[in-house]
């Protein structure tokens, strides 16, 4: 099964455009294929039950819903890039 | 990397004097909308979303705010780059208590619904880039600030 990532920003049309894309292509170069769906911050409690993942640029502190959640920021400022992708590939890895 | 983008030189501004953030973010969108970039309440949708959802990124020094607001009011996609005489205060995208000292606004005025990814990925590289930084921030003039960005887009 694929695995859904859902990337949110404030808008859902900037940063969680690029971190989704990085994301994919992290995960593609460990043959791992994943669906993102891009969404603004405030429609993460009303769509994070459909997903096996959370990761948002801005600060969150909504529910997640038992949906591990990871700080995307890094991805994008690119100091702790590295880590924060492979955290994402391990909760992804075993999906 | 091909970007699908025309920039305009009078979207450059360098050592724009602002009071705080929300002056600077209001003179930028004015000037976007003074060139038909955006619809007039482009603006109040920029401050809005600034209170909502900060934009300030971390890095070393000059550290940048990337602006933006809904793309429905954007008339055609485009950036606008702004150099500060002084720092504003802008919070940190990804922990609001955390203020920064913002030296240079990449305001980005996207048509598209879900982004423009290569631009995007072109003024992340810019936060990337302390280099870059500097070069954009120690820019003289507006010509220079847009042959820094046109050579990026390039």
């Amino acid at each position: 099964m694929v695995a859904r990532i859902l990337v949110a920003c404030g808008n859902g049309i900037a940063t969680s455009t690029v971190v989704a894309s990085k994301i994919k292509s992290f995960l593609a170069d460990k043959n791992i294929t994943v669906e993102t769906t891009q969404t603004k911050l405030m429609e993460v409690p009303s769509k994070i039950e459909n997903y096996d993942l959370l990761v948002t640029t801005g600060q969150f502190e909504g529910k997640t819903h038992n949906v591990p959640y990871v700080h995307g920021l890094p991805i994008l400022t690119g100091v702790g890039a590295e880590s924060t992708l492979n955290e994402i590939y391990n909760v992804i890895k075993d999906k | 990397m091909v970007v699908d983008l025309t920039l305009d030189k009078n979207l450059f501004l360098t050592h724009l004097d602002a009071e705080d953030n929300l002056d600077a973010l209001g003179k930028i969108a004015d000037n976007l909308y003074n060139y038909n970039y955006v619809e007039k309440n482009y603006r109040q949708a920029v401050l809005e979303r600034e209170e909502d959802y900060p934009t300030g990124l971390p890095s070393h020094w000059p550290i940048v705010a990337i602006p933006h607001a809904a793309y429905k009011l954007v008339k055609k996609t485009t950036i606008s780059v702004a150099t500060l005489s002084h720092p504003v205060k802008f919070h940190d995208m990804g922990d609001v208590n955390n203020i920064l000292d913002v030296d240079v606004i990449i305001m980005m005025a996207i048509g598209q619904p879900h982004g423009q990814v290569e631009m995007l990925q072109k003024i992340v590289s810019v936060i990337q880039d302390d280099s870059l930084r500097n070069k954009i921030f120690n820019a003289h003039n507006s010509t220079e600030l847009y042959q820094l960005f046109n050579e990026l887009f390039k």
